[in-house]
């Protein structure tokens, strides 16, 4: 009885540690989430639209990179490989925590995965190193605050960003590529950035002036990419990240 | 069910099959192909740029302000910098040159 009383405690205690390191997360991400809602209403969504793919998809970049291909009337299966591509970093962060998370029951594991961000991948692997294991219950408090507000600011921002009277006066047309720009450049230590880059900018705008949108996206990717693949890297190029 | 749910719900799961995967699949192999590594490093570079580039060809003397001094605070600061000026570079840009 008493063990269970203190038991439970420590849980909270817990939940409320992972809590506290998930505020600063989700200060951060605050901006991009009600963004993210205004957009998605500004490129044809709803606001249940905009509400269902912050709770189901849950990535801020490639739920920025959906709405602008929906806005360009790009084919359905071209959106979802998008959102697949710029996800698949988060195949590296699944490889890299599973070792931690792999004790929990499997119900836990499988919504501790849909949680796994960028930041909830920094500090699952800060706690690991720190306290040399991961508790759910620590790792639900870090993850639900940012889920739970995330979530709520998709909605807001959609509520107000159809009520936005001009959105050309407050540049809300032209931030998602300011935003795309500033990915991009996230992405500068890569192993030939900058040839990749220049490869799909030059494809991409030669693509949009003669096959035209959507068409662009796909011939100006698939020419970064395959450059990337054919032209060796350095051996020790960095690692996927 | 309209064609953007059904978007939704299609990435949605491959989204979460990105997240499980590595776990499920990707810790069971040894090494993946250098070339096969190479390109998907360059995917989010690559798929980002062309969501850039041919904007800039529509876009005006506000737009390109805006874009080059975001790129030049990209090079020392972080994304919400670059993306906070940008914004307010393009809105005074669009207040004053239009």
């Amino acid at each position: 009885m008493t063990s269970e009383i203190v038991s439970e405690r420590a849980v909270a205690g817990e939940f409320w540690r992972g809590m506290r390191l998930g505020f600063p997360v989700v200060v951060a991400s605050a901006p991009f989430g009600l963004l993210f809602g205004a957009l998605s209403v500004e490129n044809g969504f709803t606001v249940f639209e905009a509400f269902l793919m912050s709770a189901t998809v849950y990535a801020g970049a490639s739920q920025m990179v959906g709405i602008g291909l929906f806005g360009q009337k790009v084919a359905p299966w071209l959106i979802v490989l998008s959102i697949l591509a710029v996800n698949f970093r988060h195949v590296l962060y699944s490889a890299a925590v599973g070792r931690h998370l792999s004790g929990w029951p499997l119900i836990q594991q499988a919504l501790g995965y849909h949680l796994l961000t960028d930041p909830q991948y920094v500090l699952t692997e800060r706690e690991a190193e720190e306290r040399g294991k991961v508790g759910f219950a620590w790792y639900l408090g870090a993850g639900i605050v940012v889920y739970v507000c995330w979530v709520a600011e998709g909605v807001i921002g959609a509520v107000f960003g159809s009520l936005i009277p001009d959105t050309h006066a407050l540049g809300i047309d032209f931030l998602l590529p300011i935003y795309f720009l500033g990915l991009v450049m996230g992405f500068r230590k890569r192993p030939l950035w900058l040839p990749v880059v220049a490869a799909s900018a030059v494809a991409s705008i030669i693509a949009y002036k003669t096959v035209g949108s959507p068409w662009h996206v796909t011939i100006g990717a698939m020419a970064g990419i395959l450059f990337a693949a054919i032209v060796p890297a350095k051996p020790d190029g960095e690692p996927l990240a | 069910m309209s064609v953007n749910i059904w978007i939704i719900l299609a990435a949605a799961v491959a989204t979460y099959l990105t997240r499980v995967g590595g776990h499920l699949v990707i810790s069971r192999f040894d090494r993946i192909h250098p070339r096969v590594e190479a390109g998907l490093n360059a995917v989010p570079a690559a798929v980002l740029t062309t969501l850039v580039a041919p904007e800039m060809i529509n876009a005006g003397p506000a737009e390109w302000l805006a874009i080059v001094i975001a790129l030049l605070v990209s090079l020392r600061f972080g994304l919400m910098p670059m993306f906070l000026v940008g914004a307010a570079v393009l809105i005074a840009a669009r207040q004053f040159m239009a």
